[in-house]
């Protein structure tokens, strides 16, 4: 005997949950009673390999049971409201009623797809490793690149993957070692692998990465985030795919070994020192073999042999062949599973997420090309088995059936269970500290923020060039290192027509309201794209939730908060969500003390564009001297979360909150400004505020800089120079005008709040007026510049 | 006139195919992605072309150093037919990945043009990690026929990590001599000379003129808005790359 069968048909339900425990399945006890009955109304227990993809299938990272779920909500000690499925009544929701023409598949495939030009259709994905880079950086961010590019490979019938974006949250990399929770490693380390994962996994594959973001908090130590995402161009006519019963299963690519075992269960548990021990959680990536693998796919679709695809990833065979055997049943033999060494249950065969795989369905009669296209450039490719019409899932393996399943109850047998969330707005101390009437040392102290400063050291460790195509790339200016506010890349070598892509973080304002963090990070991925001329009516967004463990109300209440304003803004801004995902249970518990780190809830917003000409793009180096500067929006007295506020150790509460309808008005002005060619550099204004984002505009153009805070256009309460300087409220944006074109840039921007605030010198001063016409910040570009690439001069 | 035809080799690994095969269709060619299994199993002709190009990438991933498996089976199951088709006229050109193969197979420097042994290597960067960068790069009076009427100075970007081409004294001084030395950066202080290459060695050829070998990347500047600076500075529409493609399909037209 291969397999064992599991006995729960008599279990107690204390047993059933030990079961769940020992196996590492992260079955709660209503799902184990499910598959209890299931089995006593067959009459048999389960075998290993039954209960094992039951386990995989149901696991919250195949089938987001928080996000599907009910979830009774409190908030503010008002009444409890039932809301049922939290991805489907909010962001699903915002989706279909814009219901934009352009979306071409949305929450369905293993990416978003949206158009791009007559013949080709864009696909974008961003995923988290977070597990797995914990416990092994360099291995586990690695397999996350590898995983999400074969996210793109397997949407539709395969996208070629063009563009990798990467957002990584870590500990303090100087935190002092006396105060690293038991069983971590230092976040410098875990920085430093992960970077060079993600480097060597990209770089090997040939695609560029030229878009990302590096965030640190003291929170992040046991959970590092690590968000992996990548974007791929397809015909237009390659999108639709359907398995057609009688195909034969086909798995190519890598090898399968015991790597990567319960990796899709173990994303559901919190950690801590003994996180390591489970077993080879953590999967073991090579690049080539993917290339391989995706040189002859993409040959392969071309010539139409095969009709689905779906790449092996969390819950290795076991997902895939499930989910595309779905609508019809699958009949598997394992035997047939080209091992990279002897020794494997049958289980663990099924289970593995060895990578580099993907599972394709082919037609009989398209077989032998198929396999002749992979033998010809050395990939490996098996038949495994074929789709049936049985409605079953049937594991052979060495001569005995070792699963026989009801796809129905695989699919749709998970009880659905409501899980309780309470919010309640927390209010952090007054911020009370020395406010310095001269803010050249503040400046100074945010632009070397570790969240600020320069990641020059990482971005060039990255190929960013490759594929040939980057126009916009992430660093630029008169040296080539000032900060992009995004990418521009051309997918058509000849064409003008680009893809942008930008990104969109702030957890510190989560700390006060997640609803205000997710808005934020709605307007500042939009705004990024907006600054280097993306059209503002093609933004399609991806939201990717790290948090918690959301069985604890607590952490699920404010989920539902930052839920709630992706709908409300991304309905107003009318930029649909096209995908997403969900990393759960990002816990950590120091076994030593007992204490219990939990991250600070993370909403990476993703925002991919097109601009028709890139011709019409811009970058945010100020360009001549003589050149005036503006500010658009307006300015609140919002410095709660800021990071002018966090270097003084305080929170503060009075977080910046989106205005969507102004917002919107701002956004499509300055975006037929950029169109009509009007703007001669534009920069975000987000961390660090106005003082930040001018300042980087200077030193990446090489120019001084004159301004006066006085005419910053602000609500009536905003008079100080420090929240001036360093208030990050939104919608905001600081550009450059040649004076030739000030009439018609003002006429363009009618309607909305804006204000010449300076101008672009010759020289290298730095200088700024305060609101009593007496000057607060004197220095010089090359200082500050010094000041923002000295933090990681690595 | 028909146009002369381009074998793109790859392999497993090889990544800049794309931009490579474009660069040289906008230089006039006809091109065609070849796989090395193709040639070996004699599926493809080499004389059937008039330039092949190994494109850069990290070939077999670059495992036991940069280039060394692809060279290997260059050096030893198809070292005959490129001697044959290099002494026939044909072209051959390498950059980054196509570079180190060229010279971990031998077929770069070589001093004289029946020698196949490895003369130089390219080595980790002293910076001792990968970086993309844009560089300056001086051209030498040289051999090279990819170069007639180039600019002196070009600016392209470089993406390694084992781009530090050594050599001994001797063999850098014949190279000088024999007019082998075809580009170099512009200083020999980091970052201008990306990897501490001696000499600020950026690129090479043969002494045939016909093999060249490069680290930095022409297929990556075939138009302005490559150009990192594009959006601040007046440009040519043209990029400084495009020209080597030219002058190579020119050469065997």
């Amino acid at each position: 005997m291969n397999f064992k069968r599991i006995p729960i048909q008599n279990a107690n339900n204390a047993e059933l949950l030990r079961i769940s425990q020992e196996g590492l399945l992260s079955l709660n006890l209503a799902e184990m009673q499910a598959i209890q009955s299931h089995f006593s109304g067959i009459g048999r227990d389960p075998t290993d390999v039954e209960i094992e993809t039951l386990a995989q299938t149901w696991s919250e990272h195949c089938v987001h049971k928080t996000f599907r779920g009910l979830i009774e909500y409190i908030e503010d000690d008002k009444q409890p409201i039932i809301i049922n499925g939290l991805l489907k009544t909010t962001i699903i929701q915002v989706t279909e009623e814009l219901n934009k023409s352009w979306c071409v598949s949305v929450f369905e495939d293993n990416a978003g797809i949206i158009e791009f030009d007559d013949t080709h259709n864009i696909v974008f994905k961003v995923e988290t490793h977070n597990h797995p880079s914990a416990i092994e950086p360099y291995g586990g961010a690695g397999t996350g690149i590898g995983g999400v590019i074969r996210d793109s490979l397997g949407t539709g019938l395969g996208a070629k993957p063009i563009l990798n974006t990467n957002v990584f949250c870590f500990g303090l990399p100087n935190l002092n070692y006396n105060q690293l929770p038991k069983g971590v490693l230092h976040p410098k380390r875990v920085f430093k692998g992960v970077v060079s994962g993600v480097r060597d996994y990209g770089n090997r594959m040939g695609i560029p990465t030229a878009n990302g973001a590096i965030l640190f908090d003291y929170r992040y130590t046991g959970n590092p985030l690590v968000y992996c995402g990548n974007v791929g161009i397809i015909p237009a006519n390659r999108c639709q795919k359907k398995v057609v019963h009688g195909d034969a299963i086909v798995v190519i690519g890598g090898k399968t070994g015991r790597d990567g075992i319960h990796g899709a269960t173990f994303s559901s548990l919190e950690l801590d020192d003994s996180s390591e021990n489970l077993g080879s959680i953590v999967q073991i990536g090579n690049p080539i073999v993917e290339k391989k693998v995706t040189d002859v796919l993409i040959q392969a679709r071309d010539l139409n042999l095969y009709n689905c695809i779906t790449d092996c990833g969390a819950g290795g065979l076991s997902s895939a062949i499930g989910e595309m055997g779905a609508d019809f049943g699958a009949e598997v033999y394992l035997d047939d599973v080209s091992l990279k060494y002897e020794g494997l249950a049958p289980w663990e065969i099924w289970l593995s997420e060895a990578q580099e795989r993907m599972v394709v369905s082919v037609s009989q009669h398209n077989i032998d090309p198929f396999l002749e296209i992979c033998r010809s450039e050395s990939v490996e490719a098996t038949i495994l088995g074929k789709f049936t019409d049985t409605q079953k899932l049937q594991i052979h393996y060495q001569n005995q059936i070792v699963a026989d399943l009801s796809m129905d109850f695989l699919h749709h047998g998970i009880p659905r269970i409501t899980k309780q969330a309470v919010w309640k707005k927390p209010i952090h101390p007054t911020p009370n500290f020395k406010r310095s009437k001269d803010l050249t040392g503040t400046l100074h102290k945010i632009l070397a923020c570790p969240n600020v400063a320069s990641k020059e050291w990482v971005i060039r460790q990255y190929d960013h060039e490759v594929q040939g195509g980057m126009v916009v790339k992430p660093l630029v200016g008169i040296e080539n290192d000032g900060p992009s506010d995004a990418c521009i890349t051309l997918p058509i070598l000849g064409s003008k027509k680009g893809i942008v892509v930008a990104n969109g973080i702030n957890p510190l304002f989560g700390d006060i309201d997640p609803y205000h963090m997710a808005a934020s990070a709605i307007d500042e991925a939009i705004r990024n794209v907006i600054a280097v001329g993306g059209r503002f009516d093609r933004i399609a967004l991806l939201d990717n939730f790290s948090w918690g463990n959301p069985d604890k109300p607590d952490r699920l209440g404010g989920l539902v908060r930052a839920a709630q304003a992706c709908y409300d803004i991304a309905l107003t801004y009318g930029t649909p969500f096209i995908s997403g995902k969900d990393s759960l249970y990002n816990e950590y518990r120091d076994t030593s003390t007992g204490e219990q780190l939990a991250i600070p809830g993370t909403l990476l917003i993703s925002a991919i564009s097109v601009i028709d000409d890139v011709d019409k793009a811009i970058t945010m180096d100020t360009k001549l001297a003589g050149n005036l500067i503006y500010v658009i929006g307006q300015t609140y007295d919002e410095i709660g979360g800021s990071h002018y506020t966090a270097i003084h150790n305080f929170v503060g509460n009075s977080v910046p909150v989106v205005r969507p309808k102004t917002g919107k008005q701002i956004i499509q002005s300055l975006n037929h400004a950029i169109d009509h060619r009007l703007i001669r550099s534009c920069h975000d204004c987000s961390e660090g505020g106005i003082g930040v984002a001018c300042a980087e505009m200077a030193f990446a153009g090489g120019f001084g800089m004159d301004l006066d805070l006085s005419n910053v256009p602000r609500s009536n309460q905003t008079n100080a120079d420090d929240v001036i300087m360093f208030s990050e409220s939104n919608s905001r944006f600081i550009v450059e005008i040649s004076p030739e074109n000030q009439t018609e840039f003002e006429n363009e921007l009618n309607g909305v709040v804006f204000n010449k605030i300076g101008q672009v010198t010759e020289g290298n001063t730095f200088l700024v007026k305060g609101v009593a016409g007496d000057k607060i910040v004197d220095t010089t570009i090359d200082q500050l510049k010094a000041s923002w690439q000295g933090t990681f001069n690595w | 006139m028909a146009k002369p035809k381009v074998l793109i080799l790859r392999t497993a690994g090889t990544n800049c195919d794309y931009e490579t095969d474009y660069a040289f269709q906008l230089a006039g060619a006809q091109t065609s992605l070849i796989h090395i299994n193709q040639l070996i199993n004699n599926q493809v002709a080499l004389s059937d072309h008039s330039i092949m190009a190994i494109p850069g990438g990290f070939s077999y991933g670059d495992d036991i150093a940069a280039g060394i498996l692809l060279a290997n089976e260059l050096k030893f199951k198809l070292i005959e037919k490129i001697i044959e088709f290099v002494d026939k006229g044909g072209l051959i050109l390498g950059i980054c990945n196509g570079f180190q193969v060229l010279v971990r197979s031998g077929l770069l420097p070589r001093i004289t043009p029946h020698q196949t042994n490895q003369q130089a290597t390219l080595a980790m960067n002293t910076s001792t990690k990968f970086e993309c960068r844009w560089v300056n790069l001086q051209m030498d009076k040289n051999l090279s026929v990819f170069t007639n009427g180039l600019k002196n100075n070009l600016y392209l970007p470089i993406a390694h990590a084992e781009g530090r081409f050594i050599a001994s004294d001797k063999i850098l001084d014949q190279l000088e001599a024999n007019g082998q030395i075809v580009f170099r950066y512009t200083t020999p202080d980091y970052p201008q000379n990306p990897n501490g290459s001696h000499r600020n060695i950026a690129g090479v050829c043969d002494s045939t003129g016909r093999i060249l070998g490069m680290m930095p990347h022409p297929e990556r500047y075939l138009v302005r808005y490559n150009h990192p600076r594009w959006t601040r500075e007046h440009l040519p529409e043209e990029g400084d790359g495009l020209a080597i493609f030219r002058n190579a399909v020119d050469y065997v037209t």
